[in-house]
């Protein structure tokens, strides 16, 4: 019994967090484009081979 | 070229290219400042479709001067770009605030000409968005927060709920009842506001729908729980409550998710009418100036390859004129200083300046959308399916509990008791497998037509399509491919093909395009000076001095007659050189793919075909035997093609329209449900029920099909809810239902509604036609539109 004094509110603590970080990529815009990232993440940018 | 763009192109996206872009006054039009003297236009990209591209379009974009960044959006296919109205000014050095705000405009101009260039060169042609209803999606948010907010607060009182019924001990359980309180009674709040809006919002009409048990159901298990709560008693119901909304919330988000993506698809397609006119001003000088500005007797410049923006009367010019947008036909028209031109015709080959003789709010466009909301009865009548179901079902589940408080009063006088039963009622009857039964079904039919290229505008549109009994088509455009096609290639000399498709790339006009299309890159040709004459034809001259023409016979022979008789029914072209014959070369419009296929299905499945066509007598006649269907009217003009849906309608037909003109377009909002090409007028796009990407007209049959399946479908489902309440009622009724019952009830009678819909996944199978490389893009556009419109893919 005292152990739930404190592990329902770890539990629901971690879950808020969890509902908290959805809402927040949400409202930032992280599902607008889903195919998008997949792609960008292989581009290498400036890289460039290292010269000789 | 962009990494994987050749050849692949639909022909919508055809279409894009052969409009050639937006211009850069229709871009500054549709930009929207961001402040410092920033703007930024949204543009459609239809070629992006992987990492190459993205990198290339954000890397080389930039590079133009005054654009300051683009950011590519790969599911949508947009790219916003964010450019520097001042860029000209700040460079230039001169100061004071007048000058800049007189040359913004005309510095953002020629950035923005640039970048329409750059887009160009790069091989990716863009358009601007179709609607105006455009930007983020609120309703769309707040479902989602809904359903994230129901969903944490199920997961956690579902837990602890668990352990109640693993049989814990009396302090222990109050303790996890008032948690479970505290945690849904803001969950209810926040997610179940929806649900509590729209029936408050039927009560206040007298009305009853499906929201009002719900909302009565949800409210009254968690009062009583509290109650229950309050006074150490055994069963709550606040999982119940809470995981209810959950389900219903998921049904709800699902549907809207369907519609929201059938509508952007829509939107991502070519926009026909401009969104302004370059006017001529009295002194000579001239303004591009928005649609709405545009006043009677103003003068206004068309270039080849514009559309006419308001209605008007031609001052001077000669030129090719696609009056598909009137007609229907394809077949371009000679206009001269004195032509009529109504707003939405497409000039195809010489310069006009024309004046207009009403403004765009009384244009023949405008006209035509009036006519079209006069005609909105087809569908006004029309009851879903689901808000037919809980007419019936609302009040009988209300009666029940209602029923089941009186009699435990009656039986045993204890008030809480009865309530307590009452509730259980409500609660095992809440429509949640009803709520999910629609519109489960629906998404994964919506995903095997987006799979085919057929885009749905809502659930709706898909119960009405499986009534249907009558198909009415209209010809050009839709039974037909609505371009002229090259039917004597084979009998033509190879080098006179050649190099009358060579010319003929020059040239916007139909005939032109359609010879184009023979042009091998082959580089054995010769340059040629080419210069159209508009209304006549194509003179090339090559460096031998040589004068090749390419036109109309008058034209192209000098006007000395070579007994060269009319074509009967196809359109003929001849190339000349020196004045002496070559060639003649015969066009004709053919038959869409798969049109006499999908007269055939129709006809397997009992219904009935029919041809309306603003055409001649002799080629509707012809079609209609070359298809099999004996019923065809032709000639028959915008208002005809009404009142022939509506007699159908009335004799109590349902009657689906298939269109694409703008003459077609009262008739699709008039029908019971309508289907239209993707290459059809916006006007008719928007008023469609469905759109369909592909060239091919088996689309019809195939969407028919879908729809009857996802019918039966929704039917069994209703069947499989009611025997679930057969079952479960009695039981809730007798006073046997414990919270634990009522949960596993709810949840399985959900599953087993969503297991059965599931199978329509493999009922219909993939058909061949969608597969075929014409439609490619638009086959990824749509399958790519997001991952939760593909639940039907991966079966």
């Amino acid at each position: 019994m005292s152990n739930l004094i404190y592990l329902i509110p770890i539990a629901l603590f971690l879950g808020a967090l969890g509902l908290a970080g959805f809402l927040w990529s949400m409202k930032s815009g992280q599902y607008d484009d889903l195919e998008g990232a997949a792609w960008r993440i292989l581009d290498d940018d400036d890289d460039k081979p290292k010269p000789d | 070229m962009s990494c994987c763009a050749a050849g692949t192109e639909s022909a919508t996206e055809l279409e894009a290219l052969k409009t050639a872009g937006p211009s850069a006054e229709e871009m500054w039009l549709s930009s929207r400042p961001l402040g410092d003297g920033m703007r930024q236009v949204d543009l459609i990209v239809p070629g992006v479709h992987c990492g190459a591209c993205i990198a290339l379009l954000e890397k080389e974009l930039p590079k133009t001067s005054g654009i300051d960044h683009a950011r590519v959006n790969l599911s949508t296919r947009r790219v916003s770009v964010v450019f520097n109205e001042k860029a000209g000014v700040k460079t230039s050095g001169k100061t004071g605030a007048q000058i800049s705000a007189l040359t913004s405009e005309n510095h953002a101009e020629t950035v923005l000409t640039a970048l329409g260039e750059k887009f160009k060169a790069l091989g990716y042609p863009a358009h601007l968005p179709g609607g105006d209803e455009e930007g983020a999606d609120p309703a769309f948010a707040e479902l989602l927060k809904a359903l994230a907010v129901a969903g944490f607060a199920s997961m956690n009182v579902m837990l602890l709920s668990v352990s109640v019924w693993s049989g814990a001990e009396a302090a222990t359980r109050d303790l996890f009842h008032w948690i479970s309180a505290l945690i849904a009674a803001p969950a209810l709040i926040y997610s179940g506001r929806i649900f509590f809006r729209s029936a408050w919002g039927a009560l206040s009409h007298g009305r009853a729908n499906m929201d009002v048990p719900i909302s009565l159901g949800v409210i009254l298990a968690y009062a009583m729980s509290l109650y229950e709560t309050i006074t150490h008693g055994e069963h709550a119901y606040f999982d119940a409550s809470v995981t209810l909304l959950f389900f219903l919330l998921a049904g709800r988000t699902l549907d809207h998710m369907m519609r929201e993506k059938a509508r952007s698809a829509v939107r991502n397609l070519v926009r026909l009418s401009p969104r302004g006119a370059m006017v001529i001003r009295d002194d000579g000088s001239r303004d591009y100036l928005a649609l709405d500005e545009i006043e009677p007797g103003m003068r206004l410049a068309i270039a080849p390859g514009d559309r006419i923006p308001v209605d008007g009367r031609i001052v001077s010019g000669r030129s090719d004129m696609d009056f598909a947008v009137v007609n229907g036909e394809s077949a371009p028209q000679l206009v001269e200083a004195g032509s009529l031109t109504p707003a939405g015709t497409l000039n195809l080959t010489g310069a006009l300046v024309m004046e207009a003789t009403r403004a765009a709010r009384n244009s023949f466009l405008a006209e035509m959308v009036s006519m079209m909301e006069a005609a909105e009865s087809g569908r006004a009548g029309y009851r879903r399916i689901a808000d037919r179901a809980s007419a019936i079902y609302a009040p009988a589940v209300h009666l029940l509990a209602l029923g089941t408080f009186i009699g435990w009063m009656m039986v045993s006088g204890d008030w809480r008791m009865a309530m307590m039963t009452a509730v259980a009622v409500l609660i095992i009857t809440c429509p949640c497998a009803l709520g999910l039964a629609v519109p489960v079904v629906q998404v994964i039919a919506a995903g095997r037509l987006f799979e085919n290229g057929i885009m749905v505008k809502d659930g709706s549109a898909m119960e009405r399509l499986a009534q249907t009994d009558h198909v009415v088509f209209d010809k050009t455009g839709t039974l037909t491919r609505g371009q002229p096609q090259l039917i004597n290639a084979a009998s033509v000399a190879p080098d006179h093909l050649a190099i009358a498709s060579r010319i003929a790339r020059a040239s916007r006009h139909p005939l032109s395009q359609a010879l184009a299309a023979h042009d091998s890159a082959g580089g054995s040709l010769p340059e040629l000076q080419v210069t159209e004459m508009p209304g006549d034809g194509v003179e090339a001259v090559s460096p031998a001095g040589d004068v090749y023409r390419l036109g109309r016979a008058a034209f192209a022979l000098e006007g000395r007659d070579q007994g060269l008789g009319e074509a009967a029914d196809a359109s003929q072209v001849i190339l000349s050189r020196n004045g002496a014959f070559m060639d003649v070369f015969l066009f004709s419009d053919q038959l869409r793919r798969g049109a006499v296929q999908a007269v055939a299905r129709l006809n397997a499945m009992g219904i009935d075909a029919e041809i309306l066509s603003g055409d001649r007598q002799a080629p509707v006649k012809a079609l209609a035997a070359e298809l099999g269907v004996s019923a065809y009217v032709a000639g028959v003009r915008p208002r005809g093609k009404v009142d022939r849906v509506k007699a159908l309608a009335q004799a109590g037909g349902r009657p689906l329209m298939v269109g694409d003109g703008l003459n077609d377009a009262p008739a699709l909002s008039a029908a019971h449900v309508s289907m239209a090409p993707a290459s059809a007028a916006d006007v008719g796009r928007m008023a469609a029920d469905f759109v369909f990407l592909h060239e091919s007209l088996e689309a019809v049959p195939l969407a028919i099909e879908v729809s009857r399946k996802a019918g039966s479908l929704i039917r069994q489902n209703f069947a499989l809810a009611v025997i679930y309440n057969v079952v479960a009622v009695p039981i809730a009724v007798m006073g046997y239902a414990t919270p634990l019952i009522a949960a596993l009830a709810m949840s399985s009678s959900s599953v087993i509604v969503v297991l059965n819909s599931l199978r329509l996944r493999r009922k219909t199978r993939v058909e061949n036609f969608a597969r075929s490389t014409p439609g490619r893009i638009a086959a990824e556009l749509i399958t790519d539109a997001g991952p939760d419109t593909r639940l039907g893919t991966s079966a």
